[in-house]
């Protein structure tokens, strides 16, 4: 991607933390399978991704802290702005529900961050090409275990099968969302920034359709339906995760580990 | 009391980064595991280190860092800076052929050599390890992510004991 145009910082902050975001909050909700794993093997897995995920968003925000040049750093970021401000898909907001939905939601998620990661290596802000380098690496390891347990659920009991179909049917709509183009998306493109999102589904789907395949799910059909996480409107759920995620930092400001 | 004379040489930098373990693999140095990118010395007893994270949410990362720091110091330097840096992103290829001996006496099996980056996210066949205790292919993976980012988790079915697999990256 060359430069074409010139992004405002607003613009470009706003860019970043519709990545960041989306790591983050997906972070935050893999952190609640601490302790509560189907078997300890996969309790380490989820938590282990999920150190990934707020790793890629520690230096995501840092980023974005940056660019915006208001002195806010990643804790800043992350633990005091509200609900409004922050850009995530919002699919990743979504309560986790069962193990099912929770694989089947990273096997969406991280085969859409694989051409991501992918396309912004050749981004005109170098550090985010840095970073998506280094995150590309570990996806790779998220993708190929949510991939695996897709097909042994979907094609598994008529119980796993069942929970399988149920989560399908109601993530799917939320795809949507990963491939609308809007203002800032476009003005990011054309300033070389970033892939604008549409550019991504056909790779999203040459992973995913095969896998849910082989799964033996049905594949949903399209509606209309569009969830706006990136432009800051999110679900009821948001609000009840940020609770938790927050309390500390707006309860003693400052505060420090 | 007299100040230092001699500021701290590269080689002397070198050496004292050498003895610098990962917090996790303690026998392996943080050299052999290739996050210590580049070194310098100015002529006042200040060190400049680089250093590449291995992943992103390593939690031996700040911790390696101060390590980096105190080994530095207690070599004799007045002023340690260590940088991040991010690209080219760390890799498995990066750790030093040597320290893929010392990982194997150690009970962790050495990450492969590198494939070609197009993985398919279908059918992860993990890989038959021989285990590094008793030398039997009779193995088995019993988890994905292990007790530290980086590594898998395996089972010798021929001696019974688990041992860990250091991921390629």
């Amino acid at each position: 991607m060359t430069t074409t145009t010139d992004l405002t910082r607003a613009q470009h902050v706003e860019s970043v933390l519709r990545i960041a975001d989306t790591s983050l909050i997906l972070g935050q909700r893999l952190s609640e399978w601490c302790g509560h794993g189907p078997v300890i093997e996969e309790d380490i897995a989820l938590t282990n991704i999920a150190l990934d995920l707020i790793g890629q968003a520690r230096l995501l925000l840092t980023h974005a802290g940056r660019i915006e040049g208001q002195g806010r750093d990643e804790d800043r970021l992350a633990f005091l702005r509200a609900e409004r401000e922050f850009r995530n898909l919002a699919m990743v907001e979504l309560p986790n529900q069962d193990f099912g939905r929770t694989i089947l939601r990273n096997f969406l998620v991280a085969a859409w961050q694989a051409p991501l990661w992918s396309e912004l290596r050749s981004s005109s802000d170098t550090e985010l090409a840095a970073i998506a380098e280094k995150s590309a690496k570990e996806t790779r390891y998220h993708l190929q275990h949510a991939a695996d347990w897709t097909v042994r659920l979907g094609d598994g009991t008529a119980e796993s099968k069942r929970r399988m179909q149920l989560a399908l049917d109601y993530l799917w709509p939320y795809t949507a969302e990963f491939f609308a183009d809007d203002e800032l998306d476009r003005a990011a493109n054309a300033a070389g920034v970033v892939p604008l999102p549409s550019m991504l589904q056909p790779a999203w789907e040459a992973t995913v359709l095969p896998v849910l395949a082989e799964a033996t799910l049905a594949v949903p059909a399209r509606t209309p339906f569009r969830s706006t996480g990136r432009q800051g409107r999110h679900t009821e759920h948001m609000g009840h995760l940020l609770a938790p995620m927050q309390a500390m930092q707006r309860t003693y400001p400052g505060c420090a580990w | 009391m007299m100040a230092t004379a001699a500021a701290l040489s590269i080689d002397d930098a070198w050496a004292a980064l050498g003895a610098v373990p990962d917090p996790e693999i303690p026998v392996i140095s943080v050299i052999e595991l290739g996050i210590v990118r580049d070194v310098q010395v100015d002529g006042d007893g200040g060190v400049d280190v680089t250093v590449t994270p291995t992943y992103s949410g390593c939690p031996a990362t700040e911790l390696i860092a101060q390590d980096i720091v105190a080994a530095l110091e207690r070599a004799g330097a007045s002023a340690v800076r260590v940088r991040t840096q991010l690209a080219p992103a760390w890799t498995t290829e990066w750790i030093d052929p040597a320290a893929r001996a010392k990982l194997r006496a150690y009970g962790i099996v050495p990450p492969a050599e590198h494939t070609a980056n197009g993985s398919q996210p279908l059918h992860f066949v993990p890989r038959t390890l021989d285990c590094p205790r008793c030398g039997s292919n009779d193995t088995e993976r019993l988890s994905q992510f292990g007790a530290t980012a980086c590594k898998a988790l395996y089972r010798c079915r021929t001696c019974a004991e688990p041992f860990e697999y250091f991921k390629p990256l």
